[in-house]
């Protein structure tokens, strides 16, 4: 069994349901990346395995016991989340704001440490933010900015790391940075990060597992190469498209067919 | 909760922010030596001048004199009250601006003040309270009854600083109306109000420092604890959960240590206004936003600032006083005005 898993939840917000018995594993180690169309429920789903929601029915498992009933800061020693918006105290500096992330390693009679002063060194250095150590973070650019979140939520130092839309906002060079980012910590700090991404390039060509949903249902999960086919494309987004090989990285490449030739596709569906 | 830290062989730029939490302690201690000036001054400066030998005389060789009555019976109390009740509110302040997200929020601003002065004025006129001990516990209730009807009229979770601020300055002219209105209805009452409305430590006594004190104390040891879970809440919601921070408990004890360090203060002195409002931003300034040391630094220098005003207030009316309350309002106002014209007044 893996270390984090759904099972047969139902997620709501109030009164509305976004996704009934839904059942999810992420593979330890992978780099797992949740696509679908907007309120396809992914950015719920992620808020649900980071227990920021609680599932209406069913549980959420981390290491085999309801994350609900785990205490908090034990959870948050295991599992991290950069949320989507985060806000950065007026004035606070790069490495005051990363030595929050051993919040939950700290407690009244578990004071600042040597190991901790350690640990925020290397999470700034490897997001690459290092030398901004002293600067304000609001004076930053939102590419460096987001490399100061990861940084913080590395601190935390989880083997758990999930991610949502950590891309959005950001041009498209920062994008492939912060993903770029992400792989070397799968790759090599072997953690397991989940991420929420809108792009589905993006997803086929970092994700080592993709899960793909639509209307709150898993549609398709696995490897890109297996999931991300011109069928499965059309059945989650709607979208009529070829799925050719990135000439770059051999991993599926999504090309929208013609305006002429959706607007063809999608006639008859309206119709009906 | 002070946390310095210690030496470590890590890269350069982690090494650069302990010098600066070296300025905070060395800032700290001075601050404290300040305030240790303050209360000397608070002592020896009124209507009858002491001379320092003779403030000695009074609190370490107590032998009756006419001096030695003065310094024990009306000048400690006083400034043992202004001690406390300055740092309660200094405290309270920070804690609600951090809570709330909003840099507007202070007990005053808030309302809190105006629903503790409520309810013990109604205590005093309809129900016949007449000890500091029965008005503390009226302080509390209508403390923390105007916290929550603050919060229900703002919005709720739905709550923004502007529209917070807005319910506690509504809630707060009210209330203040009403206060006015008793007063004036019941001219027994009256005298005995007019200096515990305006906000003053002319009337302490021992019985009243000691009184409060419990409360007091007991605030602030919740207050200062809640700084590492105030820090995580100032990322968001969100980030705080993640980095597994109790969000209700903070909350809870947040409100608990509000309602205990106001309802006292008010008990004591009466609304006293701008003090937890302004300490916190100018301590800011010099602290940055680590709520560890905007909490420590708003303890220690709040009370200067009401001491501070006390002493002023007896000084510039000689031989008659000025209430503490109304010299911090007149320092407070053209402040505030300051705070606000400030370009980063708008976020914490």
């Amino acid at each position: 069994m893996q270390r984090l898993t759904a099972q047969n939840v139902t997620l709501a917000y109030e009164q509305r349901v976004i996704a009934e018995n839904l059942s999810v594993e992420i593979p330890d180690h992978s780099f797992t990346v949740i696509v679908g169309p907007n309120a396809c429920g992914k950015s719920t789903l992620l808020r649900a395995l980071s227990r920021m929601l609680k599932p209406a029915a069913g549980q959420v498992l981390l290491d085999g016991q309801a994350i609900g009933s785990l205490p908090a800061k034990q959870v948050a020693r295991t599992l991290g989340l950069l949320p989507q918006s985060s806000t950065a105290p007026d004035g606070i500096t790069v490495a005051d704001l990363v030595a929050r992330g051993r919040y939950p390693h700290q407690g009244l009679l578990r004071q600042w440490s040597a190991q901790d002063e350690r640990i925020v060194a290397e999470s700034m250095a490897s997001t690459g933010v290092a030398e901004l150590a002293d600067r304000a973070v609001d004076e930053l650019s939102g590419g460096q900015r987001q490399r100061v979140w990861i940084a913080m939520a590395l601190a935390q130092q989880t083997p758990l790391l999930l991610l949502d839309e950590p891309t959005t906002y950001l041009d498209i060079q920062h994008q492939l940075d912060v993903l770029d980012l992400c792989a070397e910590l799968h790759e090599e700090q072997g953690r397991t990060l989940v991420a929420v991404l809108h792009d589905l390039n993006h997803a086929a060509r970092y994700a080592t597992h993709l899960i793909a949903m639509r209307g709150g249902t898993v549609v398709a999960e696995g490897p890109p190469a297996e999931v991300v086919t011109a069928e499965l494309v059309e059945r989650v987004f709607g979208l009529k498209c070829q799925v050719i090989d990135d000439p770059e990285t051999g991993t599926p490449l999504v090309v929208p067919a013609t305006r002429q030739a959706r607007a063809k596709a999608s006639a008859p569906a309206a119709a009906v | 909760m002070l946390v310095e830290s210690p030496p470590s062989k890590s890269a350069a730029p982690v090494a650069a922010t302990r010098p600066r939490n070296a300025a905070r302690t060395a800032g700290l201690l001075a601050a404290l030596g300040v305030l240790a000036a303050i209360a000397v001054a608070s002592i020896a400066v009124g209507a009858k001048q002491m001379p320092l030998d003779q403030v000695w005389h009074g609190l370490f060789g107590y032998s009756g004199t006419p001096s030695d009555v003065v310094v024990r019976d009306l000048r400690v109390p006083r400034t043992l009250l202004g001690l406390m009740v300055g740092a309660a509110l200094g405290l309270s302040g920070a804690v609600m601006q951090a809570l709330t997200r909003n840099p507007l929020a202070e007990p005053g601003i808030l309302g809190v003040n105006a629903g503790a002065a409520a309810a013990v004025v109604s205590a005093i006129s309809f129900l016949g309270a007449s000890s500091l001990t029965e008005y503390v516990w009226y302080a509390f209730a209508g403390a923390a009854l105007v916290s929550v009807l603050v919060y229900v009229l703002g919005g709720s979770r739905a709550a923004t600083p502007v529209r917070l601020a807005l319910a506690g300055t509504a809630a707060s002219f009210a209330l203040v109306s009403y206060v006015n209105a008793v007063q004036l209805m019941d001219s027994k009452a009256l005298d005995k109000l007019r200096f515990w409305t305006v906000g003053s430590l002319a009337s302490a006594t021992m019985d009243t420092a000691v009184r409060v004190a419990p409360f007091i104390a007991v605030g602030a040891v919740l207050a200062l604890l809640l700084g590492r879970p105030l820090n995580a809440m100032a990322m968001g919601d969100d980030t705080a959960r993640a980095l597994g921070a109790d969000l209700t408990r903070t909350r809870v004890t947040a409100m608990v240590a509000v309602t205990l360090l106001c309802g006292a203060a008010t008990a004591a002195c009466g609304p006293i206004v701008f003090i937890g409002l302004m300490i916190p931003h100018l301590v800011r300034v010099f602290t940055g936003p680590d709520m560890r040391w905007v909490l420590a630094y708003s303890a220690v220098l709040s009370p200067v600032l009401l001491l501070g005003a006390d002493v002023l207030g007896r000084v510039v009316t000689r031989p008659a006083e000025l209430q503490v309350g109304i010299v911090t309002a007149l320092i407070g106002g053209p402040v505030f005005i300051v705070l606000v014209r400030r370009k980063r007044m708008a976020q914490l």
